[in-house]
């Protein structure tokens, strides 16, 4: 409780309060975490429930009735008689889950990697770093198709379906680590540089101590910037993946699933059935994005004063 | 009619809590030819006045009543593009740090024209000739060659010439010097400022110098305003401030200055916050509990002052360091630095020992290699009989090193913005297995707080809630954790306002006596160093040149570069 208060009273809340940018994309961007997480409950149908299917709901514009049933879609259906808004919720689940878990594996190995090349300097260092230089100059989308694939090969055909996610999880983060390794490294030398390192170093602790109580707590607002803003490349790359068919299974469709499934219906009219996955992950990125650009003029160092 | 006259200046910053005054009806005026001076202690608003008489208040600062009138122009109200007129042309402004005023990309003869160009509408080889003339003036050796240079083929002090020359080249009528001589060696200071002292008379222009150091405006002003918390408290003749002042805020301040003449016991007491309680019965009890449980099962009991002071407790011999510039394996190896070469000397039990020299003299090198943060290059260093310039993994030992502990320069970077204060005072004790419990860690960390002279309740707090003066008393309570008997003070008051510094240097007098402790002090400040220390080492190049008694270091100096030294010194005397 009085934590709650002191960051009611903080610099950091003030800021946030008259940054309108800042108030609707979090709140867009709370709002889709919640739905998403409340899919089951909120979703009219759920429709990887193929004994609530009826083909003869399929291709039902959205907003009227359909013809032969009587039923009514929010968002229309597709052509096997899907609600396209429930859909898209479960859709928005698989894509959340993804990008976070994602940048969470990107993070926990940037973060280590990074304080780990900061820490110990000489070869370590150029080691780590001229991997991520050569991570660097492949596109992030090549690396995690890269990795997808050698994963899809090398497990059983009949597990594929089931460890899809992860395997999209592992090549998005693996893709997506050097942000954070870059930047904590960076930060984490200047840090080292200030006194109270070597007053650490002094009492006695270790280097690993010393890493870990000393420098990180004094860089996490970095490695928050960059996790916001990783987290919304995240989501576009996973969409992406699925969009190229190479991501998350038709069985577990997320937003980019949904638009791959979608665009084949544009030019037969059935609009609906891209338009609006593409607008969630269009609003979903969107504001993740604006959200992270705002911390990081915020958090940025050079304005706390 | 007077050159500048302010009348009733008020300036205000708004911000989320409300306005915030940071200068309150402020009066001063300023003759042709007058060198006035603007003293106070951080926060004092002496760089504020310097900026809204140059129009470059930063948002949201603004003035708020009053005028500033210069040469019959109202300041206070003229726009910004008629104040553009008037700056650099009859308004001049030197800043304090030469190396960042400078364009690092344009040659100084870029830099110099193109302004005397704009201002005196001359033609470019005649505005070229007028360039070197001036850089002769300001004391620049072979002006006609080195104006084709770049900034960094100067050292900082000739940096600041050019800065000086460069604030001068329309030849203005009032300057305003902000702290110019505080980011340089004393050797330079003095030289820029008797160039300024003569300037101003030569050119019977009238300059107003920002400084917080009283040394500075004995030696430079003709009159002196003594400035507190956004407000005048004293004007006068220099010799009337420096000697017989009247307000008792200057007497605190004139009494906290290290006097340059004579070592005296301790400073006057400065009282500003009577809150602070002083150690209570209490918690001297836990402290000495602590500390006698560490000396009995640690190494011997650190005896007192008086009989110890003849044995060697710390003995250095050959040191050398080498910083190699060469990072990691594929890069490029570039020069090496001699930081320090064949630095030999003995620090006795219970004394202080001073090492001064110049900025890049290897000084704070030196602490950095005793206390193992960088590994040495070749020499030894013993401690208590034990050589500990090689890592060791024996316990015991390990142990004894943690008895040199250090207290650094600066306040704002030594403590770990992320930790409470309390955390960071039990650190040492947790990590090093002192205490039995966190409890009972807390409660030795709060018995040091008030032995620093902080309120007990700091310890809940994180280190920004304190000022300068207060953080490095945090810093030495840190220090005290692990009952050091061996303490390095890394220029310790070198950030910090002259009645803090009074403060600090009083608390390590009155600790090094009630605990025994041997002090190596370093600083750059002759004065501070003659009132510290009983022995003085007196570095420069990596290289100590002189080692002697403190007493004989200012009256019968050997070496030349100490007498320079000394000479250089801003003189401050007390009667």
């Amino acid at each position: 409780m009085e934590r709650f208060r002191t960051f009611l009273a903080s610099d950091f809340f003030y800021a946030f309060k008259r940054a309108p940018v800042a108030i609707v994309s979090f709140c867009i961007a709370a709002f889709m975490i919640l739905t998403a997480i409340l899919a089951p409950l909120i979703a009219p149908t759920n429709p990887f429930d193929p004994s609530t299917l009826n083909l003869m709901n399929g291709f039902t514009a959205p907003f009227s009735k359909n013809d032969f049933t009587g039923d009514h879609f929010l968002l229309g259906t597709d052509d096997q008689g899907r609600d396209v808004f429930s859909t898209i919720l479960y859709g928005l689940r698989i894509s959340l889950f993804v990008g976070f878990s994602a940048v969470l594996f990107a993070m926990v190995l940037g973060v280590s990697l990074g304080l780990l090349a900061a820490m110990t300097g000489g070869r370590t260092d150029a080691i780590i770093m001229r991997i991520a230089d050569v991570q660097l100059s492949f596109p992030a989308i090549l690396i995690a198709m890269l990795v997808f694939g050698i994963a899809k090969g090398i497990t059983p055909p009949e597990l594929r379906n089931e460890v899809a996610v992860w395997v999209l999880i592992i090549s998005i983060g693996l893709a997506d680590w050097v942000q954070f390794a870059r930047v904590v490294r960076g930060a984490a030398m200047v840090e080292r540089q200030k006194e109270y390192v070597e007053a650490a170093m002094l009492i006695g602790r270790g280097r690993v101590a010393i890493a870990l109580k000393h420098i990180l707590p004094n860089i996490l607002a970095s490695v928050l910037v960059i996790a916001t803003i990783s987290l919304a490349l995240a989501i576009i790359t996973e969409a992406t993946l699925s969009f190229l068919g190479v991501g998350a299974p038709p069985t577990q469709p997320s937003l980019g699933t949904l638009i791959r499934i979608g665009q084949g219906f544009l030019f037969s009219g059935e609009w609906w059935i891209l338009l609006f996955p593409a607008l969630t992950l269009l609003m979903l990125a969107l504001s993740v994005n604006l959200l992270g650009d705002w911390l990081r003029n915020t958090l940025n160092p050079k304005m706390e004063k | 009619m007077s050159l500048l006259e302010i009348r009733n200046l008020k300036i205000t910053y708004p911000d989320r809590h409300g306005e915030f005054t940071a200068v309150r009806d402020l009066s001063l005026s300023l003759e042709r030819g007058e060198v006035l001076g603007i003293v106070g202690e951080s926060g004092a608003g002496k760089s504020t006045v310097g900026n809204a008489i140059m129009g470059l208040l930063q948002s949201p600062g603004r003035i708020s009543a009053g005028e500033i009138e210069f040469d019959g122009i109202r300041l206070d109200t003229l726009g910004e593009e008629a104040m553009r007129q008037l700056r650099g042309k009859r308004v001049a402004m030197i800043f304090q740090d030469p190396m960042t005023s400078l364009n690092p990309l344009l040659t100084i003869e870029d830099q110099l024209v193109e302004t005397i160009e704009l201002h005196l509408k001359m033609d470019a080889s005649s505005a070229r000739k007028r360039a070197v003339e001036l850089l002769d003036q300001v004391g620049i050796a072979d002006a006609d060659m080195r104006i084709t240079q770049y900034p960094h083929e100067f050292s900082g002090g000739m940096r600041q010439r050019v800065v000086i020359a460069l604030a001068l080249c329309a030849e203005p009528d009032l300057v305003i010097a902000d702290e110019p001589t505080t980011a340089l060696d004393v050797s330079i200071q003095a030289q820029i400022l008797e160039l300024l002292k003569r300037l101003c008379r030569d050119r019977d222009m009238g300059m107003i110098l920002v400084t917080h150091d009283m040394g500075v405006i004995s030696e430079t002003a003709d009159r002196v305003a003594v400035m507190c918390r956004g407000e005048l408290v004293e004007l006068g003749s220099t010799q009337q401030i420096t000697q017989n002042p009247k307000e008792e805020y200057t007497k605190i301040l004139i009494a906290a200055v290290p006097p340059s003449n004579k070592r005296i016991e301790r400073f006057v007491r400065v009282e500003q916050d009577a809150k602070i309680k002083l150690e209570s019965k209490h918690s001297n009890d836990v402290l000495t509990d602590y500390w006698d449980r560490l000396s009995g099962s640690g190494s011997e009991n650190g005896a007192s002052r008086e009989g110890r002071l003849d044995q060697p407790i710390l003995k250095v011999q050959g040191l050398n360091k080498i910083f190699s510039s060469r990072s990691g394996f594929l890069a490029a190896k570039g020069a090496d630095t001699h930081a320090v070469k064949d630095v030999s000397f003995e620090v006795m039990a219970g004394e202080t020992f001073g090492i001064v020299g110049e900025s890049g003299s290897g000084k704070s090198t030196i602490s950095r290699l005793i206390t193992g943060i960088h590994p040495l290059t070749s020499g030894t260093i013993e401690y208590d009989g034990i050589d500990i310039s090689r890592k060791s993994s024996d316990r015991d030992e390990m142990r004894r090193r943690r008895q040199i502990q250090m207290i650094f320069q600066d306040p704002f970077s030594s403590l770990n913005p992320r930790m409470r204060v309390g955390d960071i005072i039990c650190e040492p004790m947790l990590v090093n297995n002192l205490v039995k419990s966190r409890a009972e860690a807390m409660n030795i960390a709060e018995a040091l707080i008030g032995m620093v002279e902080l309120d007990a309740d700091a310890t809940r707090r994180f280190p920004h809630a304190f000022s300068g003066g207060q953080r490095q008393r945090i810093s030495i309570a840190r220090a005290l954790a692990s009952k050091p008997r061996f303490l390095i003070c890394d220029e310790p008051t070198s950030a910090l306002d002259v009645s803090i510094q009074a403060q600090i240097l009083n608390l390590l007098k009155d600790l090094q006596s009630k605990l025994g402790l041997t002090l190596l002090f370093i600083s750059h400040d002759l004065p501070v160093i003659r009132q510290m220390c009983d022995r003085i080492a007196v570095m420069r190049l990596g290289e100590i040149v002189e080692l002697a008694p403190a007493e004989n270091i200012f009256t019968t100096a050997q070496h030349t570069y100490t007498q320079d030294l000394i000479a250089a010194m801003p003189r401050f005397e007390q009667a």
